[in-house]
């Protein structure tokens, strides 16, 4: 038997409230496979296991807040005894069961539309945010006024409690990690015009975006100084095998989240595009996955094409590093002796002093640099 | 399709983009970026969207032609053959 517990989500996170369980007592599940939907301060997830085998026991009931690490649910592991035969369930827990995005049911529940009605367009028949939205304007009269959302359910209320989540952790990594910061301009004249000419070569459903030259970048220089692709654990640094790269993501309605683009080094770009698409629609429509959300490794930050012209980020617990890249500006470049004017950005890594120096810091931001001289390579 | 209409099919776009967005307090004078906080992820969700619904596949050469609001539209019109 396994328990499945409350999954930390990030080091901000001390609770989770349960939304709504994906399977039931009897259920088959495969690791990797998603057991239920959290609520968090910061966003609704939906919850993997990292079990296989067989749903024994729910022991928790959606709408309950518990802790990190309390157990949820029993999982029998394969191999284990036999599942009694699932009861039969009755109509009322069959529309307990429909299959929503914790999105699509908050807006079922502001426009007032009945999630019975509606066919989801999502894996499995899952109802998604837009198929509520279809079935609202198609909606002939409007059904009368629903009852108001709980007091939670207040985008305000969100908001806020995504403010105290973003400054809880903020306020923890400024208390505990000793920061230092490295700047680097990088010259990107070879990556925009390789970009651009790439581009012009593409379906507009293929483009890359310059940030995704970035992600790669430093997904493979976090391999030649993997001391900053770890996490600070206990009083000392775990290296990860793996580099996931926390993608800081600014969310529409307020706040942001850093979630993980898995294996972000041995992706080809355009492999990294589309996970990276796919990551920000998904943090965005809030539908992001556990591993996303507790994965990674290190962390870049984007002020993107209307940002500022430099960030200086602090770092996501119990990561080590984070690497901000500002805005793309034209500058007056040297180059063989020669005044030049060039897209330039810059590059700034905040690092962990517990772990590191500046000496190992800078060959972080070196390879980066370099990296970006030939995107071809990337 | 009418210029009317390539406004309405415009909106309903950056309406599905930035669902938050009021989208009738847009100046059609000035960059809707700007106005709906779009990044460059949302920028290029918007032209594949133009592309898949209008069939106007959007360089990027074209990007600073496209602003506004009243400067994307007359381009799709222009794009599209249709008379202003």
């Amino acid at each position: 038997m396994a328990e499945f517990v409350m999954p930390a989500l990030g080091a901000d996170m001390s609770a989770g409230t349960l939304v709504e369980w994906r399977k039931r007592p009897g259920d088959p599940i495969a690791r990797g496979e998603i057991i239920a939907d959290v609520h968090t301060d910061k966003a609704d997830i939906e919850v993997e296991v990292f079990t296989s085998g067989i749903v024994d026991r729910l022991l928790v009931e959606p709408g309950q807040k518990v802790p990190v690490g309390t157990p949820l649910a029993i999982i029998r592991e394969d191999g284990g005894a036999p599942a009694p035969a699932p009861e039969k369930r009755g109509p009322r827990e069959e529309a307990a069961r429909i299959l929503a995005s914790p999105s699509a049911k908050s807006l079922a529940d502001e426009l007032g539309v009945d999630l019975a009605a509606i066919h989801g367009s999502g894996p499995k028949g899952r109802i998604q945010r837009r198929d509520v939205e279809a079935a609202a304007r198609g909606a002939a009269p409007p059904a009368p006024s629903p009852a108001p959302p709980p007091a939670a359910a207040e985008p305000g209320d969100a908001q806020a409690a995504m403010r105290q989540a973003i400054a809880a952790a903020m306020a923890r990594s400024k208390r505990e990690i000793p920061h230092f910061y490295l700047s680097e301009s990088i010259d990107l004249s070879a990556a925009m015009a390789w970009l651009g000419h790439e581009n012009l070569t593409r379906s507009v459903q293929d483009r890359l975006l310059p940030g995704v030259l970035m992600l790669k970048a430093v997904a493979l220089a976090l391999r030649e100084v993997p001391e900053l692709n770890a996490t600070w654990q206990g009083g000392s640094l775990v290296r990860s095998d793996s580099i996931h790269v926390g993608v800081a993501t600014f969310l529409r309605g307020g706040g942001l989240v850093a979630p993980a683009l898995h294996d972000a080094d041995r992706q080809s770009l355009d492999e990294l595009m589309g996970a990276f698409r796919d990551l920000v629609s998904r943090a965005r429509a809030g539908r992001l996955r556990s591993s996303e959300m507790s994965d990674p490794t290190s962390t870049v930050t984007s002020l993107g094409e209307r940002g500022s012209e430099s960030v200086l980020p602090i770092i996501f617990p119990p990561q080590v590093a984070i690497v901000g890249f500002g805005r793309v500006v034209e500058r007056p470049w040297v180059s063989d002796g020669q005044v030049l004017v060039c897209p330039v950005v810059t590059a700034t890594l905040a690092a962990d002093h517990r772990v590191t120096d500046g000496h190992r810091a800078a060959a972080l931001l070196t390879a980066v640099n370099r990296l970006l001289q030939e995107p071809e390579g990337l | 399709m009418t210029t009317d209409e390539i406004r309405s099919t415009v909106l309903r776009m950056l309406g599905e983009i930035a669902p938050e967005a009021d989208l009738a307090a847009i100046d059609p004078e000035v960059d809707f970026r700007d106005q709906l906080d779009l990044d460059s992820m949302d920028l290029l969700n918007f032209v594949i969207a133009v592309d898949e619904e209008l069939g106007v596949g959007i360089p990027e050469t074209d990007y600073p032609r496209i602003g506004s609001l009243d400067a994307f539209v007359g381009y799709l019109a222009e794009r599209l053959g249709v008379a202003a």
